[in-house]
């Protein structure tokens, strides 16, 4: 049984009352940072953890934190990331849902680190449920004295707010947040300047997922090395997983970085193999964005190695054989599943979601999911794999922001793995609508790597 | 206190914070990226349109390493000692065409019925850098023409996104009632109930429209801006905001329209009001001041070439009264 530092006291009845989240000893990282630490112990401590970003991208949380700019007489700001949207992600939601003081200690921690006076919640629109449950919670903090004026008598002030977005995938771009935070429309800023030099209101801040936010409570509480002991390399701590698809037990996992996929997949402390006895055919390893693999190459990098839950492992083979850690939104997909359906469908999604400022996204994306749309029907023609892969490259790396890389990679990654699926369903058009393809040789063992000649 | 930057091994020093655009455009000739959405005359322009794109191979004098993604040369700041790769870089090639693929996607391509066939910077760019043949094979979007101003027509079909008319009506003019509406590749200029935009300046967004999205009415349909002839004139405006400082464009003897002086890279020097534009079309409203001299490589140039006599016809007084008729008609207006 591993360790859990977010959800430890998930399964204690009222843990999402503050009275309850207080007697499991919650709050004491607030009382430790701002009784007994400075500001910068508090970064230096998140440093010293090397957490990363869990939002997506990795980037070491307490490096971002560092680059801050701190110019007299700005305000600074800290604003949570709430807008988790990528398809097959829901662990945000899972932990604002039942442990949102979690998410409250991390914000009064990291804003007390960074010297924030005001911070916001912003949240997806559609988790109005999540909402209620923050405002109660931030309702309950301040009421206890966590929040407010003179938090503790340390003299230090915050506010916390929760904002409702309007529900656009665009809002979760962090410059896009910002924007529709100050009530502009949702279109991603062109960078430099970075959010750290001048973000919400041209003052500097910090985006920061709720994951991350919620993991500054544990490193606090038992200190940064400990936190760095848990994982393996630099993928450090412990990791939120939304396991979904044809799993037999769906849900969001704690495990630490680390973990061997088989073990995550097959055994029955986390997803207990897959559904109904069936054979698996792909895997989606961290939410929609990042490129799809096939069952052997997913168990197995290319030099043969078992492939483990952490963000360098994942990532082996780079983008021709490898996958990304991503948001950790898993999704399983059995050997009755259509690659070519889940591509149209991911891409349908990235169409609807494009903002619309950038050439490439927004054209290319409608493009591909009508190419998509035809393939998946069955009027395909041979070309059209090369077209597609030929307009995924002209959108990937072109566009402001990367949503543009997002829309693109699991079009080229389902094209570079499962291209035989693909002509299948122009060479046998009429049949694919009425079946799939199956899980052909997706599962096979790979093939042994060559011993270079001496 | 300059910097130095190299743009396809041309070096040029220019001020700190200069874009790399801007930077091009002072050398520049071929080396100059296009751009269909930024604009030199609007703040925070550019950015958007991605034809740009440009390979950054030294990032500075301080910090050598080459930028990872092409950036775009309209938003991205000149440092000490940069070097960039514009048209000999195959990968920048490779992209921009692309981009013009992408931007002609939704295009409706009826330049034979466009007004500003003659003068579009996406007709040139497609000319430029685009592929003979679409490899797109579904239908495009289209919408109805309406009218967003009494004098001003959107045919949202042709429009690329730019968001210069947005920018425009924020920083021309006193206050904004258009803008973009939705999302992606449905997302569309409007003015949402349709109320009519009105005001001084609002003229402006037909000159910045990069294609034949925003069309002037008085203008429409008139003739082809290549049977037209630009002739600069001014007159004593009382707006504020304007100096009066105008191209006609003359068919015969009458004025058809009226527009502000554009630049080589077709923006406007002074953006000029409404009475100027819609109103002031005849020939005594303005002081004349002679010929607007248009790029020999455009192709409203087409009817009116600089007649520039060989020397050989020069120094001979044969040649020279064969030609007589040609120099007078050259010579007048």
């Amino acid at each position: 049984m591993a360790r859990k530092l977010l959800l430890e006291h998930i399964n204690v009845p009222g843990i999402n009352t503050f009275d309850v989240y207080r007697s499991k000893g919650g709050y004491a990282a607030v009382e430790k940072a701002l009784k007994t630490l400075t500001p910068e112990e508090v970064v230096e401590e998140v440093k010293k953890s090397g957490l990363r970003g869990r939002g997506g991208a990795g980037f070491p949380t307490g490096m971002k934190w560092s680059f801050l700019a701190k110019p007299e007489g700005v305000a600074r700001y800290l604003v949570c990331n709430a807008d988790e949207s990528e398809p097959g992600t829901f662990k945000d939601r899972y932990l604002m849902t039942y442990i949102p003081h979690l998410l409250i200690e991390g914000m009064i921690v990291s804003s007390f680190a960074l010297g924030a006076k005001v911070s916001y919640i912003y949240v997806r629109g559609e988790m109005m449920p999540q909402i209620r449950i923050l405002e109660k919670a931030i309702a309950e903090a301040k009421n206890a004295g966590f929040l407010g004026k003179n938090i503790l008598g340390t003299g230090y002030d915050l506010e916390l707010y929760v904002q409702p977005g309007g529900g656009a995938y665009i809002c979760g771009e962090e410059t896009a947040l910002l924007e529709s935070l100050e009530g502009k429309r949702g279109n991603p800023r062109i960078k430099p300047p970075f959010p750290a030099i001048a973000g919400l209101y041209g003052c500097p801040t910090v985006v920061n997922n709720v994951e991350s936010i919620a993991a500054v409570v544990p490193i606090i509480n038992d200190g940064g090395e400990e936190y760095a002991k848990i994982g393996i390399g630099r993928s450090t701590g412990t990791k939120l997983i939304s396991a979904g698809g044809n799993v037999k037990k769906p849900g969001v996992y704690e495990i630490d970085l680390g973990l061997p996929v088989e073990e995550f997949l097959y055994s029955d402390e986390y997803c207990g193999g897959i559904a109904n006895g069936k054979r698996l055919k792909a895997v989606v390893a961290g939410g929609s964005s990042v490129p799809i693999l096939p069952a052997n190459l997913f168990f197995k990098t290319i030099n043969n190695e078992p492939r483990l839950m952490s963000y360098e492992s994942l990532a082996d083979g780079g983008f021709v054989s490898g996958t990304m850690m991503g948001s950790g939104g898993f999704i399983a997909y059995d050997e009755d599943q259509c690659i070519v359906r889940n591509t149209w469908n991911f891409t349908r999604f990235y169409h609807h979601e494009s903002c619309g400022q950038c050439s490439p996204c927004r054209e290319g994306t409608g493009w591909m999911e009508k190419v998509l749309h035809r393939l998946e029907h069955g009027h395909g023609k041979l070309s059209d794999m090369d077209l597609l892969v030929d307009v995924s490259k002209k959108i990937e790396g072109n566009t402001i922001c990367p949503l543009g890389d997002a829309a693109a990679w699991p079009v080229a990654s389902a094209i570079r793995h499962f291209r035989d699926e693909f002509e299948w369903h122009v060479t046998n058009g009429a049949e694919a609508v009425t079946r799939n393809y199956g899980l052909a040789h997706y599962a096979d063992p790979l093939p042994k790597k060559e011993e270079p000649v001496a | 206190m300059s910097v130095k930057v190299t743009i396809d091994g041309i070096a040029i020093d220019v001020e700190p914070g200069t874009s790399i655009l801007n930077a091009a455009r002072q050398i520049g000739g071929d080396i100059v990226p296009p751009a269909m959405c930024y604009y030199s005359k609007l703040k925070d322009s550019g950015g958007k349109c991605r034809t740009c794109l440009v390979k950054v191979s030294k990032g500075s004098e301080k910090d050598p390493r080459p930028m990872p993604k092409l950036v775009a040369s309209c938003r991205t700041a000149v440092m000490d000692g940069m070097e960039v790769q514009n048209i000999t870089s195959p990968e920048v090639i490779e992209a921009r065409k692309g981009i013009v693929e992408i931007l002609l996607l939704n295009h409706p391509l009826d330049c034979p019925i466009c007004d500003q066939a003659g003068e579009c910077d996406l007709q040139n760019l497609g000319f430029e850098h685009g592929a003979a043949k679409t490899r797109y094979e579904f239908d495009r979007r289209t919408f109805e023409k309406i009218d967003i101003g009494d004098k001003i027509q959107l045919h949202m079909t042709r429009c690329i996104l730019c968001y210069r008319c947005v920018f425009t009506a924020d920083q021309i003019t006193d206050h904004r009632i258009h803008g973009i509406l939705n999302r992606g590749d449905h997302s569309e200029i409007s003015t949402y109930i349709h109320a009519a935009v009105d005001n001084d300046f609002s003229g402006n967004v037909i000159d910045v429209c990069p294609v034949g999205a925003l069309t002037d009415k008085t203008f429409r349909f008139k003739n082809r801006v290549w049977f037209t002839k630009p002739v600069d004139a001014h007159r004593d405006c009382d707006h504020v905001n304007c100096n009066g400082k105008v191209t006609l464009w003359y068919k015969g003897e009458e004025v058809l329209r009226v527009t502000a002086r554009k630049d080589q890279y077709g923006e406007v020097e002074e953006f000029i009001c409404n009475t100027c534009r819609f109103d002031k079309k005849k020939t005594s409203d303005w002081v004349i001041e002679g010929p607007r001299k248009i790029s020999n490589k455009s192709v409203i140039n087409s009817n009116h070439y600089d007649f520039i006599p060989l020397p050989v016809v020069k120094t001979n007084p044969v040649l020279m009264e064969a030609n007589k008729e040609q120099f007078e008609r050259d010579t007048r207006l």
